[in-house]
């Protein structure tokens, strides 16, 4: 039989004055089980929490209801000190009746009943609660950083600082990401190598940095603290522990294709460095376009290299690696707009272009280097069309959300056209200007001070004539047609997520949102974490964000693995969900509810009669499940169970509430 | 059988312990007032509601049974309440086959910061609970149950 303690909290006056604490105490004599009562003042006071201990030793006291404030507000305080007198702290039940009663309440006598109602509840489910014991799992102090843009720079440098090893994983040869390709940054107008790359060589350098690039997430197992991640290395064709990077065997190969990093606006060869600039700063052999591997005759860039690094033999690996926590810094890529948007030509005017591709014109290290010209030509525009929301906030035909970058890399390409050809006439087509952030409605007034024409409305279609790109659309301010003729219209189209997030997401077990972005825990307050145990998120993975915005977020994320790194072990909950393997059917519904892929079956030696078989029962992962209890609806034998909130427990609450 | 004019019905609230239950901590803070007759439940989550538990409900005579948890989209264990949506209009049929009133059931999604939306849920649930009268579809079959065994 049970011996259950009841502890009645005045809480100064916040309970007494409403609920009779001596109708409790009397009620709770009555109740089966119930070896001792008493009420105090002040339960969670240091002379309370005595008052509890003595009881305990005095009385022989196994399980503990104290009717108080909210678990939410005292549930750890009186676990520990259950943990302190050597009773197991899962060995406790919170009546709430303050919140829930003496301060909702006004009638004495009835609110009284119900703290009587509520504390019945609170001792019946205890009768049947049982002691639970949190495992602890270690924690690998490693950290996988997965994307090397601006987010996964920052946060394997803040996480390396904090002394943790990191490996930064990177799809492309080199680091970088997007701010790699800017020119410069809004609104300070900073030079976005200059900000970056310092960053990318520490990456580089850091001793506990792991660099590597051409490769990517093959499979993920394993939960917080302890994942084990295959990478697929893609062979490069070119050994970096040997090669200087001195450039040689680029110059000579034949193979011209077009450039990656300069979006098609210039030629690369075969063997490459995806920009000068790239981190590791060494070349390597794009298998589709090299002439040698292909099956054609060639061998140049082996022949020229004077360490004999080029081996054409090199072949795809897979490492293996463990990690205590990952971030995903995945980042973006700007929509097709060509498929989308027919009425713009669908690609076939070389004189528009993306936002992307005129920061590389723009750009001093481009194809152009940093002259603004027509590509088709070679000429400079007189006139340039800036079309703004190109499939952002367009559900028709794009992306419902906003982009929330472009508006201000419109006002700067803007400033940039004018400062570099004064006197270019420049018109931005608009639906709405957003510039929230510092420094940002500043710079979109100087934009237009400097002589940027800001046009309300979409601009409908663009057609060629006479050379010239002619863009129709509506001034909704004037409520008319508009049409004008530009020589070079700049497109600023929308973000979406990098490719292969569905493919990484569902390996990690981590959720996407409706346009795909990867599902933060919390929109609010847990921004940087996956709903997943361990897995972190950082920059424009999860949404549209600006460069300060994506490092404020990437240091975030680098704190939060920070915090887990550190610890040497971690207690998990105990209160998850538990198999009884016996009534388990094996039908695997729960594995399909489980949010975090705790539950998996597992194949069992079993018996029938006396024949002995084989057969598959659920099977619940402690330091992937988090209690939710999903699972333990939806079975169909009542096989699933969540310790600390068993079926049992609850329906004594329920009955003790009907009597 | 007639209603009683001083019937106060008896009602339960499975509350989601990361936003109903906050929700109604909160409603506590702001000292907001409603009936008695609700009686809170914490459950990690609203999908942890196993159907089970309110049949027992309304076995035992539980005049009204609320189920509330974080809104579509915010659930602290992300499809949580999905489940509990589609279950419950589920379950909404089933008790009307039962012959129980399916209009004593009630899911709501409150959030933890929507301590005003408690207090009327609750007030509204409450008073439209009493205008159903006792639930006593299964107290009697229990009494005749009791009493054909008490004749044998």
């Amino acid at each position: 039989m049970s011996r259950i303690g009841v502890f009645v909290c005045h809480c100064g006056t916040n309970i007494a004055s409403v609920v009779d604490p001596d109708k409790l105490i009397a009620a709770a004599r009555e109740l089966p089980g119930v070896a001792y009562a008493a009420d105090y003042k002040y339960m969670c006071s240091e002379p309370g929490q005595q008052m509890i201990k003595d009881s305990i030793s005095e009385h022989g006291l196994d399980r503990i209801v104290i009717a108080s404030c909210s678990p939410r507000m005292h549930e750890t305080t009186f676990r520990k000190m259950l943990k302190n007198t050597g009773i197991n702290p899962y060995m406790l039940e919170i009546a709430n009746i303050r919140e829930q009663c003496s301060w909702v309440h006004v009638d004495k006598d009835r609110a009284s009943e119900k703290a009587v109602n509520l504390m019945r509840m609170a001792v019946s489910k205890i009768s049947k609660n049982e002691p639970l014991y949190a495992q602890t799992i270690p924690i690998t102090k490693k950290a996988l950083v997965i994307g090397g843009g601006i987010a996964g720079i920052q946060a394997a440098l803040d996480i390396a600082d904090a002394g943790h090893e990191v490996v930064l994983l990177e799809r492309e040869s080199s680091v970088g990401g997007k701010m790699a390709m800017l020119d410069k940054t809004f609104p300070t107008l900073d030079c976005s190598a200059c900000i970056s790359t310092p960053k990318m060589v520490d990456v580089g350098a850091h001793p506990n940095i792991t660099l590597m690039t051409s490769c990517e997430v093959e499979s993920v197992s394993g939960y917080i603290g302890n994942f084990e991640v295959g990478i697929k290395q893609k062979a490069r064709y070119v050994n970096h522990d040997i090669c200087t990077g001195c450039g040689l065997c680029e110059t000579k190969c034949p193979v011209k294709v077009e450039s990656e990093f300069n979006l098609g606006l210039s030629t690369r060869p075969a063997i490459y460095k995806l920009f000068p600039q790239a981190v590791p700063s060494k070349p390597i052999i794009d298998k589709e376009n090299c002439r040698l591997l292909k099956g054609g005759k060639c061998g140049i860039c082996a022949k020229l290299c004077p360490l004999g690094c080029v081996n054409y033999e090199d072949e795809d690996r897979t490492i293996t690696d463990n990690f205590g926590a990952i971030v995903i810094a995945t980042g973006y890529q700007l929509v097709d707009w060509p498929s989308m948007y027919g009425e713009y030509g669908g690609g076939r005017y070389k004189d528009i272009l993306s936002g992307l591709q005129f920061e590389r014109t723009v750009n001093a290290a481009g194809p152009t280097e940093g002259h603004i010209v027509r590509p088709s030509d070679g000429k400079e525009p007189e006139t340039v069309v800036i079309v703004k929301c190109v499939g952002s906030r367009d559900p028709n035909k794009g992306k419902s959300y906003c982009s929330r970058a472009c508006c201000m890399y419109a006002a700067k390409h803007a400033h940039q056209i004018l400062e570099k050809l004064p006197g270019t006439r420049v018109f931005i087509f608009y639906i709405d200007v957003r510039t929230p952030g510092k420094g940002y409605e500043e710079f979109y007034d100087q934009t237009r001070m400097d002589g940027a024409v800001y046009v309300r409305g979409r601009v409908s279609k663009i057609y060629e004539e006479e050379g010239q790109l002619v863009c129709r659309g509506e001034d909704s301010l004037l409520g008319e047609q508009v049409s004008v003729k530009a020589d070079m219209v700049i497109l600023e189209t929308a973000m979406e997520p990098s490719p292969g997030i569905a493919e990484l997401t569902s390996l990690l077990g981590a959720a996407r949102d409706v346009n795909n972005w990867v599902q933060e825990a919390h929109p609010k307050l847990r921004p940087a974490e996956t709903q997943v145990g361990g897995v972190f998120l950082a920059g424009t993975c999860q949404g549209p964000k600006d460069i300060p915005d994506t490092v404020a977020q990437a240091s975030a994320a680098a704190a939060k693995v920070i915090g887990l790194l550190n610890k040497s072990e971690m207690e998990t909950s105990p209160m998850i969900s538990a198999v009884e393997r016996d009534k388990c059917s094996g039908c695997g519904v729960c594995v399909g509810i489980c949010p975090y892929k705790a539950v998996t079956l597992l194949e069992i030696d079993d018996r029938h009669g006396a024949k002995r078989i084989k057969r598959e029962v659920a099977n619940v992962n402690s330091g992937l499940c988090q209690g939710c209890g999903a699972c333990t609806s939806a079975c169909r034998t009542g096989a699933l169970d969540l310790l600390g909130f068993r079926n049992k427990q609850i329906l004594e609450e329920v009955d003790a509430l009907c009597l | 059988m007639p209603v009683e004019k001083s019937f106060e019905p008896a009602i339960v609230a499975f509350c989601c312990n990361w936003c109903t239950y906050t929700g109604a901590d909160l409603a506590g803070l702001n000292r907001m007032k409603y009936p008695e007759n609700v009686h809170v439940i914490r459950v990690p989550c609203s999908g942890r509601v196993n159907p089970q538990f309110i049949l027992r409900a309304f076995q035992k005579g539980c005049d009204g049974v609320m189920v509330c948890g974080c809104h579509p989209g915010d659930c602290h264990y992300s499809t949580g309440n999905y489940f509990t949506r589609r279950r419950f209009m589920i379950m909404k049929r089933l008790l009307e086959y039962n012959g129980i009133d399916p209009e004593r059931f009630h899911a709501r999604w409150i959030s933890g910061s929507e301590a005003a939306k408690f207090r009327d849920t609750a007030a509204e649930v409450s008073e439209h609970v009493k205008k159903l009268g006792p639930n006593v579809k299964y107290r009697e079959e229990f009494r005749i149950t009791e009493s054909a065994e008490a004749g044998t």
